[in-house]
C-alpha cells in the first residue's frame, strides 16, 4: 500500500467515525445498512468477482445469518455481539457444503442451482415444523442493543459503530486473503481453470472454500442486518434480495474490494431516489439508473474511479 | 437583569399556554399543516394493494381543495416499501425522524407492521388504522400507539362458524388456506370457534403458497376427503380458481368465501357467476361491482370522487372503496382533534368514535372505539350470492357481542 492510499484510507475512516455525530439518527441507521450491504457484497464479490462463480441465491445465506442471530437471541438469550461470529460459522459450513455439489456445475447451471436455493429459502423459513424456532410467517422480533460501558452514544450510533467495527475487520480479512496466494489462485481458476490446475492449484478445494468464505461474509452481514432491523421474517428475504446483491457487485465493480462499498451505496440509496422520482414505476427508474451506470462505467464504479485516477496521474 | 428575565418569560408563556390556548402541537402539526406518513407496496408481490395508498392521497387532495381540516392542509407522505419489512422499518424511520410526521396511517401488511410495531410504540408515535386484519393490533394495554381498522380475520372466521353450528351442526369441514399469517389467523379463528369439536369436524386442512400457479390439486384433495363444507381462505386469484375447480369436478359443499375475496368483479366473474351461486361471505363495505349499489347515493359519491381526484384508478376495485372509507374515518378523527394536534390526542380521538358511519359502509355497520377497544370495525353481515349479486341476510353481527 502506498503512502497516499494509506492517507486516503485514514481520511475515510475519520469521516466514517465523525458522520454519525453530524447526521440524524435516521441517516445513521441508513449508513449502518450501507455497511451491512457492503459486507454482504464483499462476500458475493469473493465468489463471483474473484472466482467467477455466479450466485443468484446469496439472499439465502443472508437469511440464514439473520435467522441464526435472531434465534440465538430469542431462544438461547445470547448477547447480540456473540451471534455475529456464530452466524458466520454456520454460514461458512453451509456455504462449503453447498459448494461441494455445486462444483460439478458451471456458469449458468450453477446460477440456476443457487437461484433454486434463493427461491426455496423463504418457504423453508415458513415450514411448519421449524416454526417453533423461526416463528413461521410471523418472524422474530428482537430487542435493540444499547451502548455498553455507559458510552455517550444513543442506540443508533452504537449500532453504527458496532457494525463499522465488524465491517472493518471483514474488509481487512478479505484484503489479506485476496492479495496473496489464495487470491491469485481464485483469479487463476476464474480466468483459466485448466491452466490453474496444471500449475498445481486444487480447483475443487479452492472453489468450495470460496463458496464457504463468501457465504460466511454474507451470513455475518445477515446477522448484522437482523440486529439493525430488529426483526426477521420470511418476507424480508425474497429472491429479490439475491438479485439486488448481484446488481450491487456489478455496479460497484467486480473483483474489487472498494467496489463492495460503492455497490452498497447504490443498492441502499438508488431505490429511494427512484421512489421519489416516480411512485407509479419506481423500478423502471431504478432500471434506467442501472443501465446508465453499466453503460457509463462498464467496469463498475470502482473501475471508473481507478481509470480516472490513472488518467490524472498521467496528465499532470 | 434582562437576560435572566428571558427564560422566566418563556417559562411563564409555556405555563400560560393551556389557559389561553386551545392550540397544542406535536411534530408534524402546525397552524397550517398536518403531516401524515404512510408506507404502501407500490412495487413487489403485493403491489395490487398500492392503489389504496393512491386513493388515500387523492382523498386528502380533495379535503385540501375543500379547505382542509379545521383550516389546516393535510400533507400525505407515502413511500414504497415493496412489501419488504426491512424497507418498512427504514421508511417508517424516515417519516418519523426526518419528515417529522405527526403519525403513521394505514401502513400496509402484517409483516411490515410487525416490523415497526415496537419502534412506533417506543417512540410514542401513533400507528393508526393499519391495513391488515391480523388480530394482534387490538392490544391497547401493551401497544397503546397502534390501532387496526378493518374487522379482524379471527372474528370473521368465528362468525362463519357460528352460522355453521346453528345450521349444519354435523358438518364435515375442509379448509383451504394461504400459508402465511393471514391464512393461519383465519384458521385459528375457525378452530377457536369450533372449540372442542374442531378435531372431529375438520376432516381436511390444506394450504397453498402465494407463489403457487393453481390450487386445483388442493381442491381435488378436499373433495376426496369427503368434506361437505368448504372454508375458502384465499386471496382473489386463488379464490376464483377454487370456486371454478370445485364446480367443475362436481363438488358442491356449503362454501364459505372469506371477505378478502368477495368482490364480484375481480373474483366471481372470472370464476363464473353461475358457478358462484350459494357462496357465503361477510361484508362491511359496499362492493363497487355489486349491482344493488348501482344507484346508491354513497357509492355515487365515491364514484364522483374517483372520477375527479383519482381518474386513473379502477372503478371496479374494492380496494379503492376501502381506501376512501378508511380515509374518511381518519378525516373524522382529525376533525375531532380540533386544535389539539398532539400524538396523544390523535390516539384519544381515534379511540373515541361512537357509531361513526361512512356512506360506503354497509347499512347497519358503524365504527365504535374506546380506550380499551382498539378494533374500529367489528360488525359485519353475512351474505349469500344469488348468481347476480350478494344478498345480505340476517342481522348485522358484531363480534364484540358474540
Amino acid at each position: 500500500m502506498t503512502k497516499r492510499n494509506l492517507l486516503l484510507l485514514a481520511l475515510l475512516l475519520a469521516v466514517a467515525c465523525v458522520l454519525p455525530f453530524i447526521v440524524s439518527d435516521y441517516r445513521t441507521f441508513q449508513l449502518t445498512l450501507v455497511l451491512v450491504y457492503a459486507t454482504a457484497l464483499l462476500g458475493l464479490n469473493i465468489l463471483t468477482g474473484y472466482n467467477g462463480q455466479i450466485s443468484l441465491g446469496h439472499g439465502a445465506f443472508y437469511a440464514l445469518g439473520a435467522y441464526c442471530a435472531a434465534i440465538l437471541m430469542d431462544q438461547a438469550g445470547a448477547p447480540y455481539w456473540a451471534t455475529v461470529p456464530a452466524a458466520g460459522a454456520v454460514c461458512l459450513v453451509a456455504g462449503f457444503l453447498f459448494g461441494l455439489p455445486a462444483l460439478r456445475l458451471e456458469g449458468l447451471y450453477l446460477a440456476l442451482a443457487t437461484f433454486a436455493l434463493g427461491v426455496a429459502m423463504p418457504q423453508l423459513l415458513k415450514y411448519d415444523h421449524l416454526a417453533k424456532w423461526t416463528g413461521g410467517v410471523q418472524g422474530i422480533v428482537i430487542p435493540k442493543p444499547e451502548a455498553p460501558f455507559g458510552l455517550p452514544l444513543n442506540a443508533d450510533q452504537w449500532l453504527y459503530f458496532f457494525t463499522l467495527a465488524v465491517t472493518i475487520v471483514m474488509f481487512v480479512l478479505a484484503w489479506n486473503l485476496l492479495r496473496g496466494r489464495i487470491g491469485r489462485a481464485l483469479v487463476a481458476i476464474r480466468d483459466q481453470h485448466i491452466a490453474a490446475e496444471a500449475m498445481g492449484i486444487n480447483s475443487a478445494i479452492y472453489k468450495s472454500a470460496a463458496f464457504g468464505v463468501s457465504a460466511m461474509y454474507t451470513g455475518v452481514a445477515g446477522a448484522l442486518s437482523a440486529i439493525a432491523i430488529q426483526y426477521v421474517a420470511p418476507d424480508s428475504f425474497g429472491i429479490f434480495v439475491s438479485i439486488v446483491f448481484l446488481v450491487g457487485i456489478v455496479v460497484g465493480g467486480l473483483a474489487s474490494i472498494s467496489g463492495a462499498l460503492y455497490g452498497a451505496l447504490f443498492i441502499q440509496f438508488v431505490p429511494n431516489i427512484a421512489d421519489e422520482i416516480s411512485k407509479a414505476a419506481p423500478w423502471a427508474i431504478f432500471g434506467i439508473f442501472m443501465i446508465g451506470f453499466v453503460y457509463l462505467m462498464p467496469t463498475g464504479v470502482a473501475g471508473a474511479t481507478r481509470l480516472l485516477l490513472a488518467k490524472r496521474r498521467k496528465s499532470p | 437583569m434582562k437576560r435572566r428575565f428571558v427564560p422566566v418569560a418563556v417559562l411563564a408563556a409555556l405555563l400560560a399556554m393551556p389557559v389561553y390556548g386551545q392550540k397544542k402541537y406535536d411534530p408534524g402539526a402546525s397552524d397550517r399543516e398536518i403531516k401524515i406518513g404512510n408506507t404502501n407496496p407500490y412495487s413487489g408481490p403485493a403491489s395490487a394493494y398500492g392503489t389504496i395508498g393512491k386513493t388515500i392521497a387523492a382523498y386528502f387532495n380533495m379535503v385540501n381543495e375543500q379547505g382542509g381540516i379545521n383550516g389546516r392542509k393535510v400533507t400525505f407522505i407515502s413511500y414504497d416499501d415493496g412489501y419488504s419489512p426491512p424497507k418498512t422499518v427504514e421508511m417508517a424511520r424516515k417519516l418519523v425522524e426526518q419528515d417529522q410526521v405527526l403519525f403513521l396511517f394505514q401502513t400496509l401488511g402484517t409483516p411490515s407492521n410487525t416490523a415497526i410495531h415496537k419502534y412506533m410504540n417506543m417512540r410514542k408515535v401513533p400507528q393508526l388504522h393499519v391495513a391488515t386484519g391480523a388480530t394482534k393490533w387490538n392490544d391497547p394495554k401493551n401497544f397503546k400507539w397502534t390501532m387496526g381498522w378493518q374487522p379482524n380475520y379471527q372474528d370473521e372466521a368465528k362468525i362463519y362458524v357460528q352460522y355453521l353450528l346453528k345450521n349444519k351442526p354435523n358438518a364435515k369441514i375442509g379448509v383451504l388456506y394461504q400459508n402465511d399469517d393471514y391464512g393461519k389467523d383465519y384458521l385459528k379463528g375457525i378452530k377457536d370457534g369450533l372449540g372442542a369439536k374442531a378435531k372431529s369436524m375438520i376432516v381436511a386442512e390444506v394450504s397453498y403458497e402465494v407463489a403457487d400457479p393453481t390450487v386445483d390439486s388442493q381442491i381435488v384433495q378436499l373433495q376426496a376427503s369427503g368434506a361437505d363444507t368448504f372454508f375458502n381462505i384465499t386471496t382473489p386469484k386463488f379464490a376464483a380458481q377454487a370456486i371454478r375447480k370445485a364446480y367443475d369436478i362436481g363438488w358442491k359443499p356449503l362454501h364459505f368465501l372469506n371477505n378478502v375475496s368477495s368482490q364480484v368483479g375481480s373474483v366471481l366473474k372470472p370464476a363464473g357467476l353461475e358457478k358462484s351461486i350459494g357462496l357465503i361471505t361477510t361484508q362491511y363495505i359496499k362492493d363497487p361491482t355489486d349491482r344493488q349499489w348501482a344507484n346508491d347515493a354513497g357509492m355515487k359519491k365515491w364514484e364522483a370522487f374517483m372520477k375527479k381526484y383519482y381518474p386513473e384508478g379502477s372503478l371496479i376495485d374494492n380496494s379503492n372503496v376501502y381506501g376512501f372509507t378508511v380515509a374518511s374515518t381518519l378525516h373524522q378523527v382529525l376533525k375531532q382533534c380540533g386544535n389539539n394536534l398532539t400524538r396523544e390526542n390523535v390516539m384519544r380521538q381515534a379511540a373515541s368514535l361512537k357509531g361513526f358511519k361512512v356512506d360506503t359502509m354497509l347499512p347497519g355497520v358503524s365504527i365504535t372505539t374506546g380506550p380499551q377497544d382498539y378494533a374500529p370495525i367489528q360488525s359485519v353481515q353475512l351474505a349469500k350470492f344469488n348468481g347476480k349479486e350478494w344478498e345480505r341476510f340476517g342481522k348485522v353481527l358484531s363480534s364484540d357481542k358474540m
